[in-house]
């Protein structure tokens, strides 16, 4: 099993999350962050004084998937995840040992969805 | 006429006129209260009291929790209780120092003072109003035709405002026991002495000098602001001003807070003619004109400076006009308002950006940028626009504009060397005792957990 971690703009969620359950994923777990990458921040401006804020809000969307579907979920992320801007974000693919499922006890495959 | 005779026409209202006729009984009454000074002073009038007592109300609400709102909207949201918490304790401490002494300080006006006359008397009251022992529900006070209990609480209303706005030049560093300490001996060294010079009547300083200050340019705004700029260089720079970042954590409470100053405003401005009267209406319509041609001026300079204009800019500019047109309130007009809030918003605007940067001071929330230079703005324009020319209400006495703006900045100069010497002198004296700010780490850390044990989130 491979965890997909997408970290994508905070707009694009409802894309996303509509894109991954048509193709079967029943869960999944999100967190704000904040980042940057190539996209530029931007200026605010209090009675004077200046700030460049860097640190860009977004959207941190983490499933974890049998290995046969991970060619597809990341196709679909990217799909849905896209507006063809930089800061659009970015996938990480990393290797899982195991799930648990807490309510009985399953493991393996068997614990995810 | 008829409906009023019908109206009237109880068995037995009359009964004392029965021998004269009806409607002739009726006009003498009517002619006797038409004649002028039917408020008669030092005699109760109710409608002066009713407006008083809330004018009192309006201008505690400026305190807690308007302008608590606005500062606390400004720091860093680590030390957003710790702005709440001065001004919630400085309206208790302040209160309390008024009935003790602060109020006999500044009113008690002694048999000593005399028109014209310059004496020890002119500078500070006696103490023989002390716990307000002299006045009970019966005794008058103010103008004379209302309760001295609603004149006393009036003013205290800005006896607490007053070091309040100091707060904001050493917010998130000064150590709250040190602030406590210093508005104590603040308020009766400095504000109750200031407060007696400008209102305790004939004999007191800025009165025998002609200074008109209608409701309180030289004793709340350039007081704060000088005490402001004396506090934020002696408290020294926040820790990273002012290459890092801190921006104000809540812009939306910091506009509720400006709403509310400008709404209790009228309560400060309009309340200052301790009357419901013409004076007190004039008061409120120059008090809305200055304002908002302030709020458009600081906006104007927004858009075209920066190519938009901020609701922080907008914000600063109202409290900004508000500021600048407290001593002209009872004298200006029209015009005067017009002119004192465009000036207000242009000088206030360089005091909170240029002035401050070429300072190099830390003043956080602009407490001398604004009420320093708003409030030496408003004082010195009000010697102008009081001109009956300039559609003012007329000068002190026999005074031409010369005469009354040189008497304003006598009165602006006296405030600013007094207040700055002795606010000097209070801020050495704590630092050399108990420390006037708060160690690096506490500070880092914020001084909501490290002087008052609390979050203001749990989100």
């Amino acid at each position: 099993m491979k965890k997909i971690e997408a970290i994508i703009k905070p707009f694009k969620l409802e894309d996303v999350k509509e894109a991954l359950t048509e193709i079967g994923l029943q869960g999944m777990t999100i967190t704000e962050v904040k980042g940057f990458g190539r996209q530029k921040g931007h200026k605010e401006l209090y009675r004077g004084a200046e700030y460049v804020v860097e640190f860009l809000p977004k959207i941190k969307l983490e499933v974890v998937v049998p290995d046969d579907k991970v060619k597809e979920t990341v196709d679909a992320m990217v799909k849905a995840a896209s507006s063809d801007k930089i800061g659009d974000g970015k996938i990480f693919v990393s290797s899982i040992d195991d799930a648990v499922r807490i309510r009985t006890g399953e493991s393996g495959d068997e614990a995810l969805g | 006429m008829d409906t009023i005779i019908a109206s009237i026409s109880r068995p037995g209202i009359l009964k004392r006129f029965k021998k004269i006729p009806l409607k002739l009984s009726l006009l003498i009454i009517m002619a006797l209260f038409m004649l002028p000074g039917a408020a008669h002073a030092d005699e109760l009038d109710s409608g002066d009291t009713a407006w008083m007592l809330v004018a009192t109300v309006l201008v505690l609400f400026m305190t807690i929790p308007g302008l608590s709102l606005f500062y606390a909207g400004l720091v860093r949201s680590k030390n957003v209780l710790s702005v709440l918490m001065q001004c919630f304790a400085i309206t208790a401490l302040a209160s309390i120092l008024w009935c003790v002494i602060g109020y006999s300080l500044a009113f008690n006006a002694s048999d000593n003072q005399e028109a014209g006359v310059t004496n020890a008397s002119s500078f500070v009251g006696g103490i023989e109003y002390m716990f307000l022992k002299h006045q009970d529900e019966n005794t008058l006070g103010g103008g004379g035709t209302i309760p001295e209990s609603v004149f006393i609480t009036f003013q205290m209303t800005f006896f607490i405002i007053t070091p309040a706005l100091i707060c904001g030049a050493f917010a998130e560093r000064m150590k709250f026991s040190a602030i406590m300490v210093f508005v104590t001996f603040w308020l009766l060294l400095v504000y109750a002495p200031i407060c007696h010079m400008a209102w305790s009547g004939d004999g007191a300083l800025f009165v025998n000098w002609g200074v008109l200050d209608f409701a309180g340019g030289t004793v709340v705004h350039i007081n704060a602001g000088i005490a402001a700029l004396m506090a934020c260089i002696m408290v020294g720079k926040r820790k990273g001003y002012p290459e890092k970042a801190m921006p104000p954590h809540n812009l939306t409470m910091t506009v509720t807070g400006a709403g509310m100053l400008w709404v209790g405003w009228f309560g400060f401005n309009a309340g200052s003619e301790l009357a419901a009267d013409g004076v007190a209406g004039s008061a409120m319509l120059v008090t809305q004109l200055s304002t908002a041609m302030a709020t458009l001026t600081w906006m104007g300079i927004e858009w075209i400076k920066h190519g938009k204009p901020s609701v922080l800019g907008a914000a600063t500019g109202a409290v900004a006009g508000l500021v600048a047109i407290t001593p002209a309130s009872g004298s200006c007009g029209v015009e005067g308002a017009l002119a004192i809030g465009f000036a207000s918003g242009i000088c206030c605007f360089l005091g909170a950006t240029t002035l401050k940067k070429m300072g190099g001071y830390d003043d956080s929330l602009d407490a001398f940028g604004v009420h320093g230079i708003g409030g030496i703005v408003g004082a010195l324009l009000t010697g102008v626009f009081c001109s009956p020319a300039l559609g003012g209400l007329g000068f002190d006495g026999e005074f031409g504009m010369v005469e009354q703006v040189t008497a304003q900045a006598k009165s602006i100069g006296f405030t600013i060397v007094y207040c700055g010497v002795i606010s000097f002198v209070l801020l050495k004296i704590i630092d050399l005792t108990i420390g006037l700010r708060v160690d690096e780490e506490s500070e880092a850390q914020g001084l909501d957990i490290t002087e008052h044990e609390e979050t203001g989130y749990i989100l």
